[in-house]
């Protein structure tokens, strides 16, 4: 008790040598004053004033403990708790009530996702939240998450967010800023820029902010749907959203429209597109997907047919469509794609009415999205496949004229008060605004955000910004519904939601987020009740908040063509598949995933197609400068498959001078060519060779298409077809066999040729584990990946990534080969049309091979079976001889070649799943089926159900974070050894198929086969068996 | 004996002996025992610039390990597909140059070709220091080479034993025998000359010295009974190392089922592979030596030619290996299989392939014609080029068969970066400084022996008998 007491002690000393840097000489009279002040009682009451230094400095262990130690001392004195948020958190409707040490607790919250919902359920042990994961009572989430969510937890983590609130270029505090905003906000001129708005309680403070103090809001958001909202008013007249019903559909084709990687209804439209696709046996209907685009996504990656166009010609392939369809286009159709294409594609819509979409990406213009509606009217869709309601954001304006008529302001001293909440329009900002000049001209400018970044260093006031696992607020998701946020954890690093910022603009300085968001729902809640709200709480939906479907009519009777935008490379702004427009840069999660199809890692490029690489005398990582509208980037080029020609797509999000450790400096900004004009494509861009190379750093370099010599081309082009069993519906529905070529499954099970006795189950037999009549009586875990739904979105890799404390290796070891993650997903190309090849994708981790050629080969044993058939890694075992890594016919094993993980920073320490060994340099690892899910489940029902020794799972019971994550349910897993189990039965699907079965490994996961629904009008069937089959065995 | 065949040996023997005409018993060892004795005296400068350069390469190599063991095996090239790279190349190389010692010393010496005595104690202590290279090369490639005792069965609180199902744990025992009788071969047969050079030795210190290491030997017929005794055992125990050792060397790759690695030949073609590097290293170092220390008298052209004739036979063997490593892609009709050798002869690699066939099958085939074999610039030089084709043999199987197997996706390239090549560089140093060291202050022909050649020459010449019984 003394030693804390003198801890205490140190502990105020050093609070006080801490306030004399922060406040400068004038609050400096004496010490007594200044423990008098309130200033020093509030800074007490902080949250983390010595976690602060900790995180901020690399501390020693012993250092941390005794800091953590002196933390609870006074974690006693203010009543306040060292992790869990002050206010009553619910946890989830499955998790367990009661706080167990050692026990994670699930709780349910919402993630803002570019201003939209996504409700998740996060795992958490001992008040540290570790693991994200998809919420099913959730409209957006339906069980699943999005790589960006499985990132989340790193983003809070982060030791480089901003943790300190700086005025100029001196730290200061939350209430210094309150009581210097209160006369600027009565002084007039000003302006609030926030991102786009759904969440209820902002809106309403926004409004009451707006009527009281005459302040004026604008919203500006990269990623907004100005193009979408534009459309609709052209075609109805009035606001409204677009959602489809992708569950409805029979036929699709989607205009440069990536629904499967981006936007709010990303994990639904996924779901939705997924389960008319799910093959089996007595199932063959599926659905069919057209897409049209510029640059290749993994919706084009999906598709039955793909044509790559330019984004500048989709527009006129959408009127011939139209035309087609019987649609008054007005004036003379240009005939940019092939005749057949479209005549095919319009048959398909007109014999799909009321069971077809059409739908189109926000980089079309308005023009097209009325068009689009149009069509769908046309094909009877509007109201069956394709719904409208309300808006679901607060305020629904066109963010690009918002953002220009504040620049504009700005630049004629108009705004004397700017308050940036979130986002980061210095960065973000079109090129031609040229915003962070206007910013100069603000005399009070404050920016609330995650990260002291780009717009902070110009504002006058940066305020760190709570994340949104450690804040209370509430936000809407696509559909409308409303859920709230409930904060994990207390802000790690001090930070205010954007809804006590507002309050405090509004005089209510001390306002706590909590009472903010419960005071709105007050009134606006039915039954208010403590019992209600935890229910929400527990639910983390709020019921019958859902938008009503609206009826439309459509209104726009002509169409006219978009501007034209001349000829000349075309240049298409994208956003990143992974750090999106540049918000997710500093998550070292998010920078190593792999993209879909570049595969590239750390870095954004300049993509074109092979043909106008070999027109312009390009390979990839030539670095070219970039000139379009005056302004110039210099960009490595990535040739890329598929990619439409003379056609250059630029992604967003890098090129941050200033984001944190991990973000600042790498990559080239796009934003610098983009402007307000024309924010997604346009044409006249030149491309110019400056000389020398920039290395990128591509997981799956060495692919088909790099092997230079036409012969190893050949023989490893053949080798495809033996590693992705494809096929069409209909060869399936004729054979259901004729998938796997005449490879057959590659099952082992059957009879193989071997000189040696069976070997099935060698680590059988001991235990009482079998039966009298010799039936295995234990588990017998196992997988099936449907290849025919998965899209490779990644978030099973993230999901991987953050459940496994799978670490993070930075460019140079992704360069040298050296990347970490236990999931990777193979991309295949087929075909040799190499300007819109065939795209498929393996996800693969290890495999769980029975007769698993790394266990015989490992000197000490480290790598050995479990009696339920998993094939464990144990590290502290492992001498790091990689023996088993040769040995391993999928390459699936990683090895430690540094020290890897990161041992010394504090917060990473919290942030890591305790259920997972951290592994240090020199070891071996790969996938465990989460092995660590695997024992909890086995200990719950050891203890629930007094079952001993080997233990009779109920299907489902063990979910691993991969199959957790899949927003299209491609992974199940499962008890092979149970005939009723869902992936048991998967098994049996005749186009269920073990990848290299041919070794006489006995893979456990397994994969069925990719199916594709093309429309016979597109392909023959000859050419099919030409490109999908090709006969792999000719030395036979 | 036909007195015609005597004559005709006796005349052959003349004009092309394995000891130069003219020594006495005393010749011979004041010849050989002068390189050494003093032991304080004066180095040459030769041997001090030798040893200079020799020990500035180790000081890279403990420098390379220095940064191995701070920073971790990220240090190299290695990477995931390529597990594993220069190190193990180095370890199968460096086992392999020690075989032609133990074959010199061991199964030479069963088959009575005399002619071995001159060079056998220099092709030991040549074994010795390449197993001390190769040696060191597992360890440290190891992920945590501080347990690299895990792969010693012992008894230990895990009750954990190695598995002996690993190649990896067979290594263990392979490798420690062998170093093992390899070191007791030479010590053994080191025993009469350390007397000698104790009977010859001026000063106290050295006296003292070689007293120890002499072993109390007086040079008794019981001396010489038990010595030839126990020299035989040894030879019979070492024969069969001789094709062990570099047969569990060659199962590491071939237990695998890694294409290119998985062949039921390796261990015949390693063996024979092991013994051509074996004796081109040992070319590689007594063509200087013999020049630098005037001992053309005891290494003759004799022992030139029939190193060359023992390279062109093992290097026949292995090319048919790498023509059956070729034929099995082709005839097994396995796409994996059969992209492998195309790998070979296209893919990013090829000229590691080339350079191969050109070192080890083409430049080998200079030896069939006699003159050549005299030639001794063209030897020399011949013998390194092997050396460097033994290696890249090592670099084709390893790196290339792991850098493209099963899965295309799966692909990726090796680059050595420099902390490879140091390593590698290095364990010269460390070779040539222990040779250095050993040809400074030991008898590097075994006096003994060469005397005993003398003996039987004389008979030859004088008597007319002995010679053929003996030989």
């Amino acid at each position: 008790m003394k030693e804390q007491t003198n801890n205490k002690q140190v502990e105020l000393a050093e609070i006080r040598a801490r306030l004399a840097n922060a406040h400068g000489q004038h609050y400096w009279r004496s010490l007594d004053e200044l423990a008098e002040t309130e200033e020093f009682q509030k800074f007490v009451h902080n949250e983390f004033p010595h976690g602060l230094m900790n995180w901020e400095n690399p501390v020693s262990r012993r250092t941390f403990l005794k800091l953590m130690g002196a933390s609870m001392a006074l974690a006693g004195l203010t009543a306040c708790g060292p992790l869990q948020p002050v206010e009553r958190i619910v946890p989830y409707v499955d998790g367990r009530p009661e706080l167990v040490p050692g026990e994670p607790m699930f709780f349910a919250t919402t993630m803002p996702s570019n201003g939209y919902g996504v409700g998740l359920v996060v795992r958490s042990f001992e008040g540290r939240p570790t693991k994200v994961e998809g919420n099913e009572a959730h409209p957006a989430s339906l069980g699943t998450s999005s790589l960006m969510a499985q990132a989340a937890i790193l983003t809070m983590y982060d030791p480089d967010r901003s943790q300190v609130v700086r005025n100029a270029s001196t730290a200061s505090t939350w209430e210094a800023f309150v009581e210097a905003i209160a006369p600027a906000i009565r002084a007039g001129g000003v302006r609030i820029l926030t991102e786009t708005v759904t969440s209820p309680t902002l809106a309403s403070q926004l409004q009451s902010l707006q009527e009281s103090s005459g302040v004026e809001w604008h919203q500006y958001d990269p990623t907004g749907q100005n193009h979408a909202r534009a459309g609709a008013q052209l075609a109805f007249g009035e606001n409204v959203d677009t959602h489809y019903r992708l569950d409805k559909a029979e036929v699709i084709l989607a205009l440069e429209a990536d629904f499967l990687d981006y936007g709010p209804a990303q994990l639904v439209y996924s779901r939705q597109f997924a389960d008319k696709r799910r093959i089996r046996e007595d199932q063959t209907d599926m659905n069919r997907l057209y897409v049209v685009e510029s640059t290749p996504t993994i919706t084009g990656a999906m598709a039955d047919h793909r044509l790559p166009l330019r984004s500048s010609d989709i527009e006129d392939f959408a009127r011939a469509v139209a035309e087609g369809l019987g649609i008054d286009v007005g004036g003379k159709v240009a005939e940019i794609a092939p005749a057949e294409w479209v005549d095919a594609v319009v048959e398909d819509l007109k014999s799909h009415e009321g069971a077809s979409i059409v739908l189109v990406g926000e980089g079309q213009p308005p023009e097209v999205h009325a068009l689009v509606h149009a069509i769908n009217n046309v094909l009877g869709n509007i109201g069956q496949t394709v719904v409208y309601t309300d808006p679901v954001e607060a305020a629904p304006v066109d963010q690009m004229a918002s953002l220009q008529a504040l620049v504009s302001d700005m630049q004629d001293g108009k705004v004397k008060t700017l308050i940036i909440i979130g986002g980061n329009p210095v960065y973000t900002a079109p090129a031609d605004l040229n915003f962070a000049e206007a910013l100069a001209k603000v005399n009070l400018s404050v920016h609330l955000s995650l990260y002291d970044d780009e717009t902070s260093e110009r504002c006058t006031w940066h305020l760190p910004e709570a994340h949104f696992l450690e804040s209370w607020g509430d936000v809407r998701a696509f559909d409308g519904t409303a859920s709230i946020i409930q904060p994990l954890i207390a802000p790690l690093y001090g930070g205010k939601s954007a809804g006590e910022l507002l309050a405090a603009l509004m005089g209510q300085g001390d306002a706590a987020g909590y009472d903010i968001v419960r005071a709105y729902w007050n009134e606006h809640l039915a039954d208010t009740s403590e019992r209600a709200w935890e229910g929400i709480l527990q639910q983390g939906v709020i019921a019958e908040s859902t938008l009503p479907a609206k009826k439309v009519t459509l209104t726009g009777r002509s169409f006219p063509r978009s501007p034209a935008q001349g000829d000349g490379l075309e240049i298409v702004f994208r956003l990143d598949p992974t750090v999106l427009d540049g918000r997710y840069a500093n998550n070292g999660w998010l920078q190593e995933t792999p993209k879909p199809l570049t595969k590239i890692t750390w870095d954004n490029a300049a993509l074109i197609s092979p043909t106008t690489a070999q027109k312009l005398g390009l390979t990839s990582e030539d670095v070219v400068s970039i000139t379009y509208q005056g302004a110039t980037v210099n960009a490595p080029v990535w040739v890329s498959p598929g990619h439409a020609n003379d056609s250059l797509t630029l992604h967003l999000g890098y090129g941050r001078t200033r984001a944190g450790h991990v973000g600042t400096g790498i990559g080239f900004n796009a934003y610098a060519l983009r402007q307000s004009g024309t924010p997604w494509f346009g044409t006249g861009a030149s491309i110019r060779k400056v000389g020398g190379r920039h290395r990128l750093a591509s997981t799956q370099h060495h692919h088909s298409i790099d092997v230079k010599n036409p012969k190893l081309q050949e023989l490893t082009d053949k080798r495809t077809p033996t590693i992705i069993h494809a096929g069409t519906i209909q060869e399936f529905r004729d054979d259901p066999e004729s998938v796997h070529g005449h490879g057959g499954h590659g099952e082992s099970e059957g009879e193989q040729p071997s000189l040696y006795p069976k070997i099935e189950n060698t680590w059988e037999g001991s235990y009482g584990w079998i039966d009298s009549e010799g039936k295995w009586k234990g588990a017998r875990w196992g997988m099936v990946i449907d290849l025919t739904v998965c899209t490779s979105c990644n978030a099973c890799v993230a999901a991987c990534q953050a459940e496994n404390n799978i670490p993070v290796v930075g460019k140079e070891e992704v360069l040298q080969g050296c990347e970490m993650h236990w999931i990777r997903i193979d991309r295949y190309y087929e075909g040799y049309d190499i300007d819109n090849p065939r795209t498929y994708h393996q996800p693969l981790g290890c495999v769980h091979c029975e007769v698993a050629p790394c266990e015989p080969v490992c000197p000490v044993a480290a790598t050995a079976h479990s009696l339920e058939g998993l094939n464990e890694m144990i590290y502290n075992r492992c001498v790091g001889t990689r023996y088993c890594g040769n040995n391993c016919p999928y390459k699936v094993r990683r090895f430690n070649y540094y020290q890897y993980s990161d041992l010394t920073t504090e917060s990473y320490k919290l942030m890591r799943n305790p259920d997972v060994t951290v592994r240090n340099r020199g070891v071996m690892e790969k996938c465990t089926y989460c092995v660590q899910r695997i024992n909890l489940t086995r200990i719950a029902y050891k203890r629930d159900t007094g079952q001993s020794g080997y233990v009779e799972y109920d299907d489902g019971a063990v979910v691993p974070a991969c199959e957790q994550a899949c927003p299209t349910r491609a992974i199940t897993f499962g008890d092979v050894g149970d005939p009723e189990s869902r992936v048991a039965q998967l098994k049996q699907q005749p186009h269920n198929y073990d990848l290299l079965g041919e070794l006489a490994v006995v893979p456990r996961t397994s994969y069925l086969a990719r199916l594709r629904n093309p429309n016979p009008a597109l392909e023959s069937p000859t050419a099919t068996e030409q490109g999908g089959h090709q006969d792999s065995h000719g030395e036979e | 004996m036909q007195a015609g065949n005597v004559a005709k040996l006796n005349e052959q023997l003349q004009s092309d002996p394995v000891l130069a005409p003219g020594h006495t018993y005393g010749s011979i060892e004041e010849k050989i025992n002068t390189i050494p004795l003093p032991l304080t005296k004066r180095a040459s400068k030769g041997w001090v610039l030798g040893f200079s350069i020799a020990f500035a390469l180790l000081m890279l190599l403990f420098y390379s390990l220095g940064v191995l063991f701070a920073r971790g095996l990220g240090v190299w090239g290695i990477n995931n597909p390529v597990y594993w790279g220069f190190a193990i190349i180095n370890f199968v190389w460096w086992i392999g140059i020690g075989h032609a010692g133990t074959l010199i010393s061991a199964i030479l010496l069963l088959m009575q070709q005399n002619w071995r005595n001159s060079i056998n104690r220099l092709a030991e202590a040549m074994t010795l220091f390449a197993v001390a290279c190769a040696g060191l090369m597992p360890i440290v490639h190891m992920g945590r080479p501080w347990l690299f005792y895990w792969l010693v069965p012992y008894p230990n609180t895990m009750a954990m034993w190695p598995q002996f199902r690993s190649p990896l744990a067979w290594d263990v025992f392979a490798v420690s025998t062998y170093a093992t009788v390899s070191l007791l071969f030479w010590l053994i047969g080191l025993v009469p000359d350390f007397a000698k050079m104790r009977d010859r030795a001026t000063d106290r210190t050295t006296k003292i010295l070689f007293n120890i290491l002499s072993l109390g030997w007086r040079n008794s017929s019981r001396h010489w009974h038990r010595y030839e005794m126990a020299y035989l055992l040894l030879a019979g125990l070492s024969t069969p190392l001789v094709l062990s050792v570099h047969s569990i060397i060659s199962l590491d790759f071939s237990v695998s089922i890694v294409p290119g690695w998985h062949m039921t030949l390796f261990p015949p073609y390693f063996v024979a592979g092991a013994v051509f590097a074996g004796f081109a290293m040992v070319l590689t170092l007594v063509i200087p030596i013999r020049k630098f220390y005037k001992l053309e008298d005891f290494v003759t052209m004799k022992h030139i030619e029939n190193c060359c004739k023992v390279m062109l036979a093992t290097g026949m063997i292995v090319f048919y290996g790498y023509m059956m490593e070729l034929f099995f892609g082709w005839y097994s009709a396995h796409d994996v299989e059969f992209f492998l050798i195309n790998n070979r002869f296209f893919g990013p690699y090829a000229w590691a392939f080339w350079a191969l066939m050109l070192c080890n099958g083409v430049a080998p085939q200079l030896m069939w014609f006699k003159p050549l074999r005299r030639n001794l610039p063209l030897v020399w030089i011949l013998s390194l080029v092997v050396g460097v084709g033994m290696w890249l043999e090592r670099f084709v199987i390893v790196v290339m068969s792991l850098h493209r197997d099963y899965l295309p996706t799966s692909w990726d390239a090796y680059t050595p970066t420099f902390w490879d090549i140091s390593l590698y560089v290095g364990t010269f140093g460390l070779f040539f400084s222990l040779m250095f060291l050993f040809i400074r202050f030991l008898p590097m022909i075994n006096i003994f022996e060469m005397q005993l050649l003398r003996h039987d020459q004389k008979h030859q010449v004088e008597g007319g008998f002995g010679a053929s019984e003996e030989a």
